[in-house]
Protein backbone atom coordinates (compact mmCIF):
# COMPACT_ATOMS: atom_id res chain seq x y z
CA UNK A 1 0.00 0.00 0.00
CA UNK A 2 1.26 3.29 -1.01
CA UNK A 3 1.90 6.28 1.52
CA UNK A 4 -0.87 8.03 -0.27
CA UNK A 5 -3.65 4.90 0.17
CA UNK A 6 -2.35 5.14 3.65
CA UNK A 7 -3.70 8.24 4.24
CA UNK A 8 -6.71 7.67 2.27
CA UNK A 9 -7.58 4.51 4.21
CA UNK A 10 -8.95 6.98 7.30
CA UNK A 11 -11.39 8.34 4.85
CA UNK A 12 -12.64 8.07 1.62
CA UNK A 13 -10.64 5.60 0.97
CA UNK A 14 -11.90 3.47 4.37
CA UNK A 15 -12.98 0.14 4.59
CA UNK A 16 -17.12 0.79 4.18
CA UNK A 17 -16.94 3.90 2.34
CA UNK A 18 -17.45 3.65 -1.81
CA UNK A 19 -14.39 1.49 -2.97
CA UNK A 20 -12.92 4.45 -5.25
CA UNK A 21 -8.88 5.09 -5.24
CA UNK A 22 -8.98 8.60 -6.72
CA UNK A 23 -8.28 11.09 -3.81
CA UNK A 24 -10.79 13.41 -5.71
CA UNK A 25 -13.13 13.16 -8.93
CA UNK A 26 -13.24 17.04 -9.33
CA UNK A 27 -12.42 17.43 -12.97
CA UNK A 28 -12.01 21.44 -12.42
CA UNK A 29 -9.18 23.45 -11.32
CA UNK A 30 -10.03 23.35 -7.71
CA UNK A 31 -5.98 23.66 -7.29
CA UNK A 32 -5.92 26.94 -8.53
CA UNK A 33 -7.06 28.59 -5.47
CA UNK A 34 -5.14 27.27 -3.03
CA UNK A 35 -2.16 27.73 -4.63
CA UNK A 36 -2.93 31.34 -5.96
CA UNK A 37 -3.53 32.07 -2.10
CA UNK A 38 -0.02 30.19 -1.05
CA UNK A 39 1.81 31.73 -3.45
CA UNK A 40 0.18 35.34 -2.81
CA UNK A 41 0.52 35.01 1.31
CA UNK A 42 3.52 33.73 0.72
CA UNK A 43 4.95 36.70 -0.85
CA UNK A 44 3.71 38.96 1.83
CA UNK A 45 5.15 37.36 4.53
CA UNK A 46 8.75 37.50 2.70
CA UNK A 47 8.01 41.22 1.93
CA UNK A 48 6.82 42.12 5.23
CA UNK A 49 9.52 40.23 7.25
CA UNK A 50 12.17 41.71 4.97
CA UNK A 51 10.74 45.41 5.97
CA UNK A 52 9.78 44.62 9.68
CA UNK A 53 14.08 43.83 10.09
CA UNK A 54 15.42 46.54 7.92
CA UNK A 55 14.98 49.34 10.07
CA UNK A 56 15.17 51.69 7.55
CA UNK A 57 13.27 54.02 5.03
CA UNK A 58 9.97 53.87 6.78
CA UNK A 59 9.24 57.73 7.22
CA UNK A 60 9.11 60.45 5.00
CA UNK A 61 8.13 64.09 6.15
CA UNK A 62 4.85 63.70 6.22
CA UNK A 63 4.26 60.13 5.66
CA UNK A 64 4.66 56.98 7.75
CA UNK A 65 4.77 53.19 7.12
CA UNK A 66 1.59 51.63 8.54
CA UNK A 67 4.14 48.44 9.69
CA UNK A 68 6.11 51.16 11.54
CA UNK A 69 3.23 53.19 13.18
CA UNK A 70 2.89 53.67 15.92
CA UNK A 71 6.81 53.66 16.05
CA UNK A 72 7.60 53.61 19.56
CA UNK A 73 11.25 52.32 19.50
CA UNK A 74 14.45 54.48 18.44
CA UNK A 75 12.93 55.78 15.55
CA UNK A 76 13.91 58.22 12.67
CA UNK A 77 13.26 62.19 14.02
CA UNK A 78 9.77 63.00 13.68
CA UNK A 79 8.20 59.81 13.09
CA UNK A 80 7.00 58.95 16.91
CA UNK A 81 3.65 60.56 17.42
CA UNK A 82 3.60 58.49 20.34
CA UNK A 83 6.78 58.72 22.15
CA UNK A 84 8.98 56.57 22.48
CA UNK A 85 8.68 54.36 25.31
CA UNK A 86 10.39 50.88 23.79
CA UNK A 87 13.70 53.83 22.90
CA UNK A 88 16.45 51.07 24.01
CA UNK A 89 15.04 47.93 21.78
CA UNK A 90 17.40 46.96 19.96
CA UNK A 91 16.10 45.68 16.67
CA UNK A 92 13.47 47.22 14.55
CA UNK A 93 10.57 49.46 16.14
CA UNK A 94 8.22 47.81 13.71
CA UNK A 95 8.85 44.61 15.73
CA UNK A 96 7.77 45.89 18.73
CA UNK A 97 3.71 46.46 17.35
CA UNK A 98 3.94 44.61 14.34
CA UNK A 99 2.54 41.34 16.54
CA UNK A 100 -1.11 43.21 16.75
CA UNK A 101 -1.70 43.44 12.91
CA UNK A 102 0.06 39.78 12.63
CA UNK A 103 -2.08 38.66 15.34
CA UNK A 104 -5.47 39.93 14.20
CA UNK A 105 -5.31 38.54 10.65
CA UNK A 106 -3.48 35.34 11.93
CA UNK A 107 -6.36 34.25 14.20
CA UNK A 108 -9.00 35.83 11.30
CA UNK A 109 -11.67 33.59 10.41
CA UNK A 110 -11.08 34.39 6.47
CA UNK A 111 -7.31 33.91 6.92
CA UNK A 112 -7.56 30.99 8.90
CA UNK A 113 -9.80 29.28 6.33
CA UNK A 114 -7.26 30.49 3.72
CA UNK A 115 -4.25 29.40 5.34
CA UNK A 116 -5.73 25.98 6.30
CA UNK A 117 -6.44 24.93 2.97
CA UNK A 118 -3.44 27.19 0.62
CA UNK A 119 -0.56 25.92 3.42
CA UNK A 120 -1.74 22.93 5.68
CA UNK A 121 -3.96 21.22 3.03
CA UNK A 122 -6.67 20.80 5.40
CA UNK A 123 -8.41 20.37 3.08
CA UNK A 124 -7.04 21.54 -0.23
CA UNK A 125 -10.18 22.15 -1.73
CA UNK A 126 -13.80 21.04 -1.00
CA UNK A 127 -14.33 17.06 -1.35
CA UNK A 128 -10.33 16.71 -2.01
CA UNK A 129 -8.77 14.27 0.50
CA UNK A 130 -6.20 15.86 3.00
CA UNK A 131 -3.15 14.38 3.52
CA UNK A 132 -2.94 14.02 7.27
CA UNK A 133 -3.36 11.05 8.91
CA UNK A 134 -4.66 12.70 12.22
CA UNK A 135 -6.74 15.72 12.28
CA UNK A 136 -7.87 17.64 15.57
CA UNK A 137 -8.55 21.01 14.28
CA UNK A 138 -8.78 23.93 17.10
CA UNK A 139 -8.76 21.66 19.40
CA UNK A 140 -5.35 21.94 21.08
CA UNK A 141 -2.43 24.69 21.05
CA UNK A 142 -1.46 26.71 19.29
CA UNK A 143 -4.84 26.34 17.36
CA UNK A 144 -6.73 26.78 20.30
CA UNK A 145 -5.25 30.54 20.66
CA UNK A 146 -7.67 31.43 17.16
CA UNK A 147 -10.50 31.65 20.02
CA UNK A 148 -8.47 34.86 21.01
CA UNK A 149 -9.66 36.87 18.22
CA UNK A 150 -11.66 39.50 19.60
CA UNK A 151 -8.39 40.33 21.59
CA UNK A 152 -6.75 41.28 18.57
CA UNK A 153 -9.48 42.68 17.17
CA UNK A 154 -10.01 45.27 20.49
CA UNK A 155 -6.18 45.81 19.23
CA UNK A 156 -6.96 46.22 15.65
CA UNK A 157 -9.47 49.23 16.77
CA UNK A 158 -6.64 51.20 18.42
CA UNK A 159 -4.01 50.35 15.39
CA UNK A 160 -7.13 51.63 12.75
CA UNK A 161 -7.42 55.06 15.56
CA UNK A 162 -3.31 55.68 15.00
CA UNK A 163 -3.24 54.78 11.22
CA UNK A 164 -5.97 57.00 10.93
CA UNK A 165 -4.13 59.45 13.05
CA UNK A 166 -1.22 59.48 10.75
CA UNK A 167 -3.49 60.00 7.68
CA UNK A 168 -4.28 63.30 9.27
CA UNK A 169 -0.55 64.03 9.70
CA UNK A 170 -0.40 62.98 5.90
CA UNK A 171 -2.15 66.35 5.07
CA UNK A 172 0.75 67.76 6.49
CA UNK A 173 3.87 69.68 5.05
CA UNK A 174 6.23 68.00 3.36
CA UNK A 175 10.24 69.14 3.92
CA UNK A 176 10.35 72.71 2.95
CA UNK A 177 6.98 73.11 2.34
CA UNK A 178 4.70 76.47 4.18
CA UNK A 179 2.51 75.56 7.30
CA UNK A 180 -0.90 74.24 6.41
CA UNK A 181 -2.59 71.14 4.70
CA UNK A 182 -0.91 69.71 1.68
CA UNK A 183 -1.34 66.60 -0.14
CA UNK A 184 0.52 64.45 -2.07
CA UNK A 185 0.35 61.17 -3.86
CA UNK A 186 1.30 59.47 -0.44
CA UNK A 187 -1.41 60.79 1.07
CA UNK A 188 -3.81 59.35 -0.95
CA UNK A 189 -2.04 55.94 -0.60
CA UNK A 190 -1.82 56.28 3.35
CA UNK A 191 -6.09 57.40 2.75
CA UNK A 192 -6.87 54.58 0.96
CA UNK A 193 -5.00 52.07 2.99
CA UNK A 194 -6.64 53.22 6.41
CA UNK A 195 -10.25 53.09 4.00
CA UNK A 196 -9.46 49.36 3.45
CA UNK A 197 -7.94 48.98 6.81
CA UNK A 198 -11.44 50.00 8.76
CA UNK A 199 -13.41 48.09 6.35
CA UNK A 200 -11.17 44.99 7.09
CA UNK A 201 -11.02 45.79 11.02
CA UNK A 202 -15.25 46.41 10.89
CA UNK A 203 -16.64 43.83 8.91
CA UNK A 204 -14.83 41.24 11.47
CA UNK A 205 -16.75 38.91 12.88
CA UNK A 206 -15.71 39.33 16.19
CA UNK A 207 -16.73 43.16 15.82
CA UNK A 208 -20.34 41.62 14.56
CA UNK A 209 -20.56 38.96 17.91
CA UNK A 210 -20.02 41.67 20.02
CA UNK A 211 -21.79 44.52 18.33
CA UNK A 212 -24.90 42.54 18.67
CA UNK A 213 -24.66 38.79 17.20
CA UNK A 214 -24.51 37.82 20.31
CA UNK A 215 -27.74 38.77 22.03
CA UNK A 216 -30.71 36.25 22.11
CA UNK A 217 -32.95 38.97 21.80
CA UNK A 218 -32.35 41.58 19.34
CA UNK A 219 -36.02 43.17 19.97
CA UNK A 220 -34.53 44.25 23.79
CA UNK A 221 -31.67 45.99 21.89
CA UNK A 222 -32.82 48.00 19.18
CA UNK A 223 -29.54 49.67 18.46
CA UNK A 224 -27.07 46.78 19.07
CA UNK A 225 -29.50 45.60 16.19
CA UNK A 226 -28.76 47.67 13.67
CA UNK A 227 -25.63 47.98 14.27
CA UNK A 228 -25.69 44.22 13.78
CA UNK A 229 -27.42 44.67 10.74
CA UNK A 230 -25.06 47.22 9.81
CA UNK A 231 -21.90 45.05 10.23
CA UNK A 232 -23.80 42.15 8.81
CA UNK A 233 -24.02 43.65 5.46
CA UNK A 234 -20.32 44.68 5.15
CA UNK A 235 -19.19 41.41 7.04
CA UNK A 236 -20.21 39.61 3.73
CA UNK A 237 -16.97 40.90 1.85
CA UNK A 238 -14.74 40.46 5.05
CA UNK A 239 -12.66 38.21 2.51
CA UNK A 240 -12.42 40.73 -0.11
CA UNK A 241 -11.48 43.31 2.62
CA UNK A 242 -8.89 40.98 3.72
CA UNK A 243 -7.09 41.03 0.57
CA UNK A 244 -7.46 44.69 -0.23
CA UNK A 245 -6.12 45.83 3.19
CA UNK A 246 -2.90 43.15 2.75
CA UNK A 247 -2.40 44.67 -1.00
CA UNK A 248 -3.09 48.23 0.66
CA UNK A 249 -0.77 48.21 3.72
CA UNK A 250 2.03 46.63 1.19
CA UNK A 251 1.66 49.31 -1.14
CA UNK A 252 1.64 52.23 1.76
CA UNK A 253 5.04 50.56 3.12
CA UNK A 254 6.08 50.53 -0.54
CA UNK A 255 5.66 54.03 -1.57
CA UNK A 256 6.92 55.36 1.81
CA UNK A 257 10.04 52.96 1.15
CA UNK A 258 10.38 54.40 -2.32
CA UNK A 259 9.99 58.08 -1.31
CA UNK A 260 12.04 57.80 1.61
CA UNK A 261 14.79 56.33 -0.03
CA UNK A 262 15.15 58.42 -3.22
CA UNK A 263 13.72 56.45 -5.74
CA UNK A 264 11.18 58.29 -6.72
CA UNK A 265 10.00 61.38 -5.86
CA UNK A 266 6.48 62.13 -4.18
CA UNK A 267 3.84 63.55 -6.47
CA UNK A 268 2.81 66.90 -4.58
CA UNK A 269 -0.84 68.30 -5.70
CA UNK A 270 -0.74 71.21 -3.44
CA UNK B 1 -31.80 18.55 -28.76
CA UNK B 2 -30.86 15.16 -27.86
CA UNK B 3 -27.34 14.01 -27.77
CA UNK B 4 -25.52 10.95 -25.78
CA UNK B 5 -24.09 11.84 -22.75
CA UNK B 6 -20.94 10.13 -21.59
CA UNK B 7 -21.88 9.27 -18.20
CA UNK B 8 -20.10 7.13 -15.59
CA UNK B 9 -21.61 5.50 -12.29
CA UNK B 10 -20.12 3.57 -9.63
CA UNK B 11 -21.43 0.59 -9.01
CA UNK B 12 -21.35 -2.12 -6.15
CA UNK B 13 -21.42 -2.15 -2.58
CA UNK B 14 -19.63 -2.75 1.05
CA UNK B 15 -17.23 -5.34 -0.22
CA UNK B 16 -16.26 -3.30 -3.25
CA UNK B 17 -17.14 -1.94 -6.56
CA UNK B 18 -16.12 0.15 -9.80
CA UNK B 19 -16.94 3.21 -11.90
CA UNK B 20 -18.51 1.84 -15.30
CA UNK B 21 -19.72 3.69 -18.30
CA UNK B 22 -23.59 4.13 -19.17
CA UNK B 23 -23.75 6.29 -22.33
CA UNK B 24 -27.50 7.68 -22.35
CA UNK B 25 -29.53 9.57 -24.38
CA UNK B 26 -30.67 12.90 -23.08
CA UNK B 27 -32.23 15.85 -23.88
CA UNK B 28 -32.34 19.71 -23.38
CA UNK B 29 -33.27 20.33 -20.03
CA UNK B 30 -32.17 17.47 -17.98
CA UNK B 31 -30.61 17.16 -14.85
CA UNK B 32 -28.45 14.40 -13.56
CA UNK B 33 -31.42 12.42 -11.69
CA UNK B 34 -33.18 12.45 -14.93
CA UNK B 35 -29.93 10.79 -16.80
CA UNK B 36 -30.00 8.11 -14.23
CA UNK B 37 -33.82 7.24 -14.61
CA UNK B 38 -33.07 7.04 -17.64
CA UNK B 39 -30.15 4.39 -17.39
CA UNK B 40 -32.14 2.69 -14.69
CA UNK B 41 -35.08 2.46 -17.03
CA UNK B 42 -33.23 1.24 -20.62
CA UNK B 43 -29.45 0.16 -19.04
CA UNK B 44 -29.71 -1.28 -15.45
CA UNK B 45 -32.66 -1.79 -13.70
CA UNK B 46 -31.11 -3.09 -10.53
CA UNK B 47 -28.86 0.48 -10.09
CA UNK B 48 -29.59 1.83 -6.62
CA UNK B 49 -30.52 5.54 -6.29
CA UNK B 50 -32.02 7.40 -3.19
CA UNK B 51 -34.65 9.72 -4.59
CA UNK B 52 -38.45 11.74 -3.78
CA UNK B 53 -39.20 15.18 -4.63
CA UNK B 54 -36.68 16.19 -7.94
CA UNK B 55 -37.57 19.87 -6.63
CA UNK B 56 -34.23 20.22 -4.42
CA UNK B 57 -36.57 20.26 -1.08
CA UNK B 58 -36.52 16.55 0.01
CA UNK B 59 -32.75 15.99 0.07
CA UNK B 60 -33.03 12.58 -0.84
CA UNK B 61 -30.47 12.39 -3.99
CA UNK B 62 -27.21 13.56 -2.41
CA UNK B 63 -24.73 12.33 -4.64
CA UNK B 64 -21.19 13.46 -6.01
CA UNK B 65 -21.24 14.74 -9.99
CA UNK B 66 -17.63 15.17 -11.15
CA UNK B 67 -16.22 14.85 -7.66
CA UNK B 68 -18.34 18.06 -6.19
CA UNK B 69 -20.94 16.55 -3.40
CA UNK B 70 -24.69 17.85 -4.99
CA UNK B 71 -28.34 17.01 -5.23
CA UNK B 72 -28.55 15.18 -8.57
CA UNK B 73 -32.20 16.88 -9.30
CA UNK B 74 -30.67 20.46 -8.84
CA UNK B 75 -27.65 19.41 -11.24
CA UNK B 76 -28.48 20.62 -15.41
CA UNK B 77 -26.93 18.94 -17.49
CA UNK B 78 -26.39 22.49 -19.92
CA UNK B 79 -23.91 23.24 -17.06
CA UNK B 80 -21.27 20.77 -18.72
CA UNK B 81 -20.27 20.55 -22.36
CA UNK B 82 -22.08 17.78 -24.24
CA UNK B 83 -19.05 16.15 -25.11
CA UNK B 84 -17.62 16.06 -21.12
CA UNK B 85 -17.84 13.05 -19.30
CA UNK B 86 -19.80 12.84 -15.89
CA UNK B 87 -19.06 10.48 -13.41
CA UNK B 88 -22.01 10.13 -10.92
CA UNK B 89 -20.19 8.03 -7.74
CA UNK B 90 -22.44 7.50 -4.08
CA UNK B 91 -21.42 10.42 -1.15
CA UNK B 92 -18.13 9.35 0.05
CA UNK B 93 -18.05 9.85 3.36
CA UNK B 94 -20.52 7.59 4.53
CA UNK B 95 -20.47 3.34 4.53
CA UNK B 96 -21.55 2.78 1.12
CA UNK B 97 -25.39 0.27 0.75
CA UNK B 98 -25.58 -0.57 -2.81
CA UNK B 99 -24.63 1.93 -5.62
CA UNK B 100 -25.34 5.31 -4.91
CA UNK B 101 -26.92 4.84 -2.02
CA UNK B 102 -25.40 5.53 1.34
CA UNK B 103 -26.10 4.31 5.18
CA UNK B 104 -26.85 8.38 6.63
CA UNK B 105 -27.24 7.42 10.28
CA UNK B 106 -24.57 8.90 11.47
CA UNK B 107 -26.34 12.19 11.14
CA UNK B 108 -29.69 10.63 12.80
CA UNK B 109 -27.42 9.56 15.68
CA UNK B 110 -25.92 13.08 15.78
CA UNK B 111 -29.52 14.25 15.83
CA UNK B 112 -30.51 12.61 18.90
CA UNK B 113 -27.22 13.47 20.75
CA UNK B 114 -28.92 17.00 20.45
CA UNK B 115 -31.20 18.19 23.41
CA UNK B 116 -33.97 19.31 21.62
CA UNK B 117 -35.86 23.20 22.40
CA UNK B 118 -36.98 23.33 25.91
CA UNK B 119 -39.47 26.61 26.16
CA UNK B 120 -40.14 28.84 29.28
CA UNK B 121 -43.67 27.77 30.57
CA UNK B 122 -46.67 29.71 28.81
CA UNK B 123 -47.52 33.21 29.32
CA UNK B 124 -50.80 33.36 31.80
CA UNK B 125 -52.75 33.23 28.53
CA UNK B 126 -51.23 30.12 27.62
CA UNK B 127 -49.49 31.66 24.91
CA UNK B 128 -45.80 31.92 24.27
CA UNK B 129 -44.27 35.45 22.33
CA UNK B 130 -41.64 36.64 20.43
CA UNK B 131 -41.06 39.60 18.67
CA UNK B 132 -40.82 39.24 14.54
CA UNK B 133 -37.28 40.66 14.66
CA UNK B 134 -36.18 37.37 16.78
CA UNK B 135 -38.31 34.87 14.78
CA UNK B 136 -37.10 35.93 11.40
CA UNK B 137 -33.25 35.50 12.80
CA UNK B 138 -33.63 32.25 12.50
CA UNK B 139 -35.37 31.56 9.40
CA UNK B 140 -32.55 31.07 7.47
CA UNK B 141 -31.55 28.21 9.51
CA UNK B 142 -34.80 26.45 8.97
CA UNK B 143 -34.06 26.48 5.11
CA UNK B 144 -31.98 22.87 5.95
CA UNK B 145 -33.51 20.03 3.99
CA UNK B 146 -31.21 17.51 5.39
CA UNK B 147 -29.60 16.59 2.30
CA UNK B 148 -26.23 16.19 4.39
CA UNK B 149 -24.41 17.42 1.54
CA UNK B 150 -22.09 19.82 4.56
CA UNK B 151 -21.82 16.82 6.42
CA UNK B 152 -20.46 14.38 3.28
CA UNK B 153 -17.79 17.12 2.49
CA UNK B 154 -16.80 18.37 6.06
CA UNK B 155 -13.44 17.11 5.69
CA UNK B 156 -13.36 16.51 9.75
CA UNK B 157 -15.40 13.18 9.34
CA UNK B 158 -14.62 12.58 5.56
CA UNK B 159 -11.16 12.57 5.88
CA UNK B 160 -11.17 10.99 9.67
CA UNK B 161 -13.48 8.34 10.28
CA UNK B 162 -12.44 8.41 13.89
CA UNK B 163 -13.34 11.82 14.41
CA UNK B 164 -17.59 10.72 13.96
CA UNK B 165 -17.70 10.03 17.26
CA UNK B 166 -16.78 13.61 18.74
CA UNK B 167 -17.85 15.69 16.01
CA UNK B 168 -21.37 16.56 15.08
CA UNK B 169 -20.58 18.38 12.02
CA UNK B 170 -22.01 21.73 10.07
CA UNK B 171 -25.76 20.66 9.82
CA UNK B 172 -25.97 20.32 13.86
CA UNK B 173 -24.11 23.02 14.50
CA UNK B 174 -26.75 25.13 12.79
CA UNK B 175 -28.64 23.47 14.80
CA UNK B 176 -26.60 24.67 17.91
CA UNK B 177 -26.54 28.06 16.99
CA UNK B 178 -30.27 28.38 15.92
CA UNK B 179 -31.27 27.55 19.53
CA UNK B 180 -28.69 29.16 21.31
CA UNK B 181 -30.02 32.65 19.49
CA UNK B 182 -33.42 31.33 20.16
CA UNK B 183 -35.18 33.81 22.80
CA UNK B 184 -37.09 31.85 24.47
CA UNK B 185 -35.07 28.26 24.90
CA UNK B 186 -33.80 28.17 28.49
CA UNK B 187 -30.90 25.73 27.81
CA UNK B 188 -27.56 27.01 27.02
CA UNK B 189 -25.55 24.99 24.69
CA UNK B 190 -22.20 26.73 24.54
CA UNK B 191 -20.01 24.13 26.63
CA UNK B 192 -21.80 21.51 24.75
CA UNK B 193 -21.53 22.80 21.69
CA UNK B 194 -17.35 23.09 22.06
CA UNK B 195 -17.48 19.79 24.47
CA UNK B 196 -19.48 17.14 22.76
CA UNK B 197 -20.73 18.12 19.77
CA UNK B 198 -16.64 19.00 18.81
CA UNK B 199 -16.94 22.77 17.27
CA UNK B 200 -13.64 23.22 18.03
CA UNK B 201 -12.30 20.57 15.64
CA UNK B 202 -14.04 22.93 12.54
CA UNK B 203 -11.65 25.09 11.17
CA UNK B 204 -13.54 27.18 9.06
CA UNK B 205 -12.86 26.16 6.25
CA UNK B 206 -16.31 26.73 4.53
CA UNK B 207 -16.93 23.20 2.28
CA UNK B 208 -20.23 23.28 4.27
CA UNK B 209 -21.32 26.61 2.93
CA UNK B 210 -19.86 26.00 -0.53
CA UNK B 211 -22.18 22.74 -1.22
CA UNK B 212 -25.17 23.79 0.84
CA UNK B 213 -27.98 23.92 -1.87
CA UNK B 214 -30.32 25.67 0.09
CA UNK B 215 -27.25 28.36 -0.06
CA UNK B 216 -27.39 28.56 3.92
CA UNK B 217 -24.63 30.97 5.04
CA UNK B 218 -23.39 27.59 7.17
CA UNK B 219 -20.13 29.29 8.72
CA UNK B 220 -20.95 32.86 8.63
CA UNK B 221 -23.87 32.85 10.33
CA UNK B 222 -24.44 29.60 11.87
CA UNK B 223 -20.44 28.37 13.17
CA UNK B 224 -18.60 31.49 13.71
CA UNK B 225 -21.58 33.41 15.89
CA UNK B 226 -21.16 29.82 17.62
CA UNK B 227 -17.77 29.64 18.29
CA UNK B 228 -17.62 33.20 19.34
CA UNK B 229 -20.43 32.56 21.45
CA UNK B 230 -18.36 29.69 22.79
CA UNK B 231 -15.31 32.59 23.19
CA UNK B 232 -17.69 34.48 25.28
CA UNK B 233 -18.55 31.11 27.52
CA UNK B 234 -15.00 29.32 27.85
CA UNK B 235 -11.77 31.86 26.33
CA UNK B 236 -12.59 35.08 27.43
CA UNK B 237 -11.35 36.27 30.82
CA UNK B 238 -12.90 39.15 30.66
CA UNK B 239 -16.81 37.89 30.43
CA UNK B 240 -15.61 35.50 33.04
CA UNK B 241 -14.51 38.73 34.95
CA UNK B 242 -17.56 40.44 33.99
CA UNK B 243 -19.65 37.14 35.45
CA UNK B 244 -17.70 37.38 39.22
CA UNK B 245 -17.94 40.76 39.66
CA UNK B 246 -21.68 40.73 39.10
CA UNK B 247 -21.46 41.99 35.79
CA UNK B 248 -23.73 39.68 34.10
CA UNK B 249 -25.24 39.40 30.08
CA UNK B 250 -28.66 39.81 31.24
CA UNK B 251 -29.40 38.23 27.88
CA UNK B 252 -28.75 35.00 29.34
CA UNK B 253 -31.20 35.17 32.14
CA UNK B 254 -32.84 31.85 32.71
CA UNK B 255 -31.05 29.58 30.80
CA UNK B 256 -29.72 26.66 32.25
CA UNK B 257 -26.38 24.89 31.27
CA UNK B 258 -25.93 21.68 29.75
Amino acid sequence: MSVTDDRMSNGVGGPTRAAIPEKTLRTDRWWLAPLSTFLVFSSFIVYATWRAFADKDYFTEPYLSPFYSPCLGDCVKGSSDFGQPFGGFPLSAALIILIFPLGFRMTCYYYRKSYYRAFWLSPPACAVAEPHTTYTGETRLPLILNNLHRYFWYAAIVVGLILSYDVVLAFGPAEGESDGIHMGLGTLVLLANVVFIWLYTLSCHSCRHAVGGRLRHFSKHPVRYRLWTWVSKINVHHAKFAWYSLFSVAAADLYVMLVANGTIDDLRFF
Amino acid sequence: MAYKLKLRIWRGDAAGGEIKDYPVEVSEGEVVLDAIHRVQGTQAGDLAVRWNCKAGKCGSCSAEVNGKPRLMCMCRLSDFAEDETITVTPMRSFPVIRDLVTDVSFNYEKAKELPSFSPPPRDADNKRRMAQVDVERGQEFRKCIECFLCQNTCHVVRDHEENKKAFAGPRFFLRYAELDMHPLDTNDRRNMAQEQAGLGMCNITKCCTEVCPEGIKITDNAIIPMKERVADRKFDPLVWLGAKIGMRNKDDDGRTEL
